[in-house]
């Protein structure tokens, strides 16, 4: 699925990296404990989360996801965009719940990541 | 690639927000060296888990990494508490970290699991009241 449709299933609002769009990704995860996140592989990815602090972007870049949406309206902060911009990682705002987000990306194809 | 490239990285333990900094750096060394996707992943996870680790329970350390023909080396030393019970530290889900730290995204308790579910090798030394030293190993020709 490209970050294009993610935004445009979500409705949601690219707040960086917006000529990163027609990127891939492959599968998806939802968590905001990031350790939880580590813990489980995952190819070109996105996050979807309610957390907003620079560590769930330098988790993204560890796990090489390309995208985070931050749900419910969640915005991240001008120190996590300059992260992202340094990772050409996209960064998105929804105002869906986490829930109803992941629900639209499985129900179109998107699948979760597996524990290594 | 020569043998034995070493690296040292002081890990700030005042700022929560600046933690991770020398795995970045790792990260893009092992890239910059060709490695394999899956070996700088590995890497790089296992030594932000013992970066934040670091930060969040023992007010920072230090990381010294070696890269080489075969393997990359990770040791992890810092003077904070140490850990009282290293088998219960292993358990996922178990966890001594304050409230604080769990509203940022950590403390579940998979942090050294996931150190150890991501290297070849792992081993902790660690005395209370002195401090803990994690030496891992990540093979690149496994």
């Amino acid at each position: 699925m490209k970050i294009v449709t993610i935004k445009e299933l979500l409705s949601a609002t690219v707040l960086c990296n917006e000529d990163c769009l027609g990127k891939h990704v492959y599968s998806a995860s939802c968590s905001d404990m990031m350790s939880d996140v580590l813990a489980y592989q995952k190819e070109q990815a996105v996050l979807v989360t309610h957390l907003v602090n620079a560590q769930v972007v330098r988790t993204a870049e560890m796990m090489d996801m390309v995208c985070v949406v931050f749900a419910n309206g969640k915005k991240p902060t001008p120190e996590m965009i300059e992260l992202a911009n340094d990772n050409e990682m996209v960064l998105m705002s929804t105002d869906l719940s986490a829930y109803e987000s992941c629900g639209i990306l499985f129900g179109n194809g998107l699948k979760g990541g597996h524990k290594e | 690639m020569s043998d034995g490239v070493k690296f040292h990285y002081d890990v700030d333990g005042e700022d929560f927000t600046s933690a991770g900094r020398a795995s970045v750096m790792v990260k893009k060394t092992l890239r910059e060296l060709g490695l394999s996707p899956e070996i700088i992943r590995k890497v790089s996870v296992a030594m932000y888990e013992g970066e934040i680790n670091m930060v969040i329970h023992a007010g920072g350390g230090c990381a010294d990494v070696e890269i080489t023909e075969n393997k990359v080396i990770i040791v992890l030393s810092d003077h904070g508490p140490g850990i009282a019970d290293v088998s219960l530290a292993m358990q996922e889900g178990y966890s001594t970290a304050s409230d604080q730290v769990r509203s940022l995204g950590f403390g579940a308790g998979m942090g050294l699991p996931n150190m150890k579910r991501y290297t070849d090798d792992m081993v902790i030394e660690s005395e209370v009241g002195k401090g803990t030293t994690i030496t891992m190993t990540v093979n690149i020709n496994a």
